[in-house]
């Protein structure tokens, strides 16, 4: 889950790292007013390189505020709709750093990045600047101390503000080992003119597994661009991703649905969905595929279960109760294997008449034959 | 360590629905489990076997350590059993929170305990023992053999060993490393096993986009005199969507699928197409070696 700026700096705050002064507004009246003096106005979507798109501008009175607030509101910025603005008090920069940490999942560990090089897109960073990054992996059951920060510091050579730099880069760890974040990172971290460090901007991305167990920031994350029927999904507890394809598909477990979705691929169809109703989802299969069944475009569905976990049985009862319910008007195809498969390939043979394939290339090649050629 | 028949399995939370099923599997198959481990059923018996409070109370008494635990006690019970001295833990468990994962694994090293997992469907050694959700006991899925199968995911590895069964490929083991981002045994890792075990002729990969696991495989089965072939799933997903395991993610133009492919078949490993391909290509690779 991702955090927008205006979000995140306020948790850095509550862990002792500065940010300039500001406040996010939704109208460009209100940043007009809230002027104080030279200002930032800042576009907030969870997208990098928001200067480059004309989503920051200065403003030297209330009247620039207001106008630089009105161009950037309702704009789209990296295909984002813009809908807040951040605006905060201009800062006079020295030195602009990178600093980050963040789930290193070839070391399984935290690591600690730095460099001297900020305020660009580290992404596109060119190699040789590239080399002027410094990380350090964190041992987790020890944690991150202030003598290892001095020392990337050091090791780093910015100059100036040291020691204010190293202790940032200690706080900016226990906000990302409370927060359970995967990363979070301040691009640029600023050293001002009056020898202060400052947090420019910050990105923060939470665990997706350890949002039940941060409640005060579930609500906080920026919107994900999900599909009506993707919400509805789930709202049931099934992960659909809606592609725009023909070929319904239903299978368990995220490794088969995704190889399903190759098959058909393969064999010259369109995936019309991913949606795996795997694991502890695997009782689930009804509503699955009344979730399928209703999303436009789809001409036959194509049922794969390998059951390993997941009872084949429980999903076909459950595939078959709903087909008979819906009655849809298009073919289905059925490979099972698995955990079950006897009782499964038996009711979906007595129960609705349908012989399915010993080898799922064949049910997936019937199945693509079955929606015709791409449109 | 590749799971055999005299390995003795102490199972965390066998007293629960899913547990029990499987745990009850598992003793009909004939794996050696020698307790169960629930706190607040300590002193009971379950299904035959004693249940502790801790592991610790079955220090050096067992090898192994099977976790059916939710995502939020994982961490915990993985410590317990690396400091009672497990030489091999299986973390079943989808959806822990990352940095529990990141503290137990570091525990694991710490004490030289291998985990596998987490989201993993376990180890199936065929006609030995097995430790996990994989149906083992399906004897058109699984049969005694010497091809390794390692796999991100538990219903493709079936598939995979399925599809092998058909045409007279049995199983030296299966080794499910799990399909979370951070895992304590990675496909490389499960790979140098594999090389090192001698019941293993020859080795099967599946894969999936996202990450680099294949490509840190490739680089090592270069160097191996077996012969590798693999499946990578996800050719036909979309960028930037996580295809429900939270490792399967290509992002930024990492872990997509032409990466893993020509990193495998620069190193001689041959990619099926779909899973129906290994037998042959498996055929093919045992007949040049």
């Amino acid at each position: 889950m991702n955090f927008e700026e205006w979000v995140s700096k306020p948790l850095l705050r509550e862990f002792g790292i500065a940010t300039p002064e500001g406040a996010a507004f939704d109208n460009p009246q209100a940043a007009r007013a809230a002027f104080q003096g030279p200002c930032t106005v800042k576009a907030q979507v969870p997208a990098g390189a928001r200067g480059k798109a004309g989503g920051i501008k200065f403003a030297f009175s209330p009247e620039e505020a207001f106008e630089a607030a009105a161009g950037i509101l309702g704009s789209t910025i990296s295909g984002h709709h813009v809908e807040r603005v951040l605006v905060e008090e201009k800062v006079e920069i020295e030195q602009e750093l990178y600093a980050a940490v963040l789930t290193d999942r070839t070391n399984r560990c935290p690591s600690i990045l730095f460099s001297a090089a900020g305020g660009v897109d580290v992404e596109n960073m060119a190699a040789s600047r590239e080399s002027a990054m410094h990380s350090l992996q964190v041992d987790i059951l020890n944690g991150f101390s202030l003598e290892q920060a001095e020392k990337l510091v050091a090791d780093t050579g910015i100059g100036t503000a040291e020691g204010l730099v190293a202790e940032t880069l200690t706080r900016l760890y226990a906000a990302y080992r409370s927060l359970d974040a995967e990363l979070l990172e301040i691009n640029p971290l600023a050293v001002t003119k009056d020898g202060r460090v400052v947090a420019l901007d910050c990105k923060f991305t939470l665990d997706d597994a350890s949002v039940a167990r941060q409640p005060g920031l579930a609500g906080k994350g920026a919107p994900e661009s999900r599909t009506d029927l993707e919400r509805a999904a789930a709202k049931e507890g099934l992960r659909l991703i809606q592609l725009d394809g023909s070929v319904g598909i239903l299978a368990n477990g995220a490794g088969l649905t995704m190889t399903t979705m190759d098959a058909v691929a393969h064999f010259g169809g369109s995936p019309a969905n991913f949606l795996e109703i795997g694991g502890d989802a695997y009782t689930k299969a009804e509503p699955a595929l009344r979730i399928v069944l209703s999303q436009p475009g789809v001409k036959s569905l194509l049922v794969n279960f390998c059951g390993a976990f997941a009872r084949t049985d429980v999903m076909a009862a459950g595939v078959v109760k709903a087909w008979k319910r819906l009655n849809p008007a298009i073919p289905a195809f059925f490979s099972v294997h698995g955990t079950g498969e006897e009782k499964a390939v038996a009711l979906i043979r007595d129960e609705l008449g349908i012989e399915p394939f010993d080898r799922m290339d064949d049910a997936v090649k019937a199945a693509v034959a079955a929606a015709g050629s791409k449109p | 360590m590749i799971l055999r028949s005299h390995h003795r399995i102490l199972v965390f939370g066998a007293t629960g629905r899913q547990g029990t099923f499987w745990t009850g599997e598992m003793i009909k198959y004939g794996a050696r489990v020698v307790g169960a481990v629930n706190p607040r059923k300590a002193g009971e018996t379950h299904l035959g076997l004693p249940v502790l409070g801790s592991a610790a109370d079955a220090a050096g008494e067992f090898e192994v350590a099977l976790m059916f635990v939710p995502p939020g006690a994982a961490r915990d019970a993985v410590i317990d059993a690396c400091e009672a001295g497990a030489r091999l833990i299986v973390c079943l468990a989808e959806h822990i929170p990352v940095h529990d994962v990141m503290e137990m694994l570091a525990a694991a090293r710490l004490h030289g305990s291998l985990v596998a997992g987490p989201n993993t469907a376990g180890l199936v050694t065929p006609g030995e023992s097995f430790a996990g959700i994989m149906p083992a006991f399906n004897d058109a899925m699984f049969r005694p053999g010497t091809v390794g199968v390692i796999s991100r995911s538990g219903s493709l590895g079936a598939l995979a060993c399925l599809n092998l069964s058909r045409r007279g490929f049995g199983q030296s083991t299966f080794f499910g490393v799990g399909g979370d981002q951070i895992i304590g045994t990675t496909t490389r890792e499960a790979l140098e096993l594999l090389d090192h075990d001698p019941g293993t002729s020859a080795v099967v990969i599946c894969g999936e986009i996202g990450g680099n696991a294949e490509e840190e495989a490739a680089e090592y089965a270069s160097g191996m005199s077996k012969p590798v072939i693999a499946f990578i799933a996800g050719r036909a997903s979309p960028p930037g969507k996580k295809m429900g395991h939270a490792g399967a993610l290509v992002d930024g133009g990492t872990g997509s699928y032409a990466s893993k492919r020509c990193s495998l078949e620069a190193s001689g490993v041959a990619v099926a197409n779909l899973p129906g391909e290994l037998p042959e290509l498996i055929a093919a690779a045992v007949q040049a070696a």
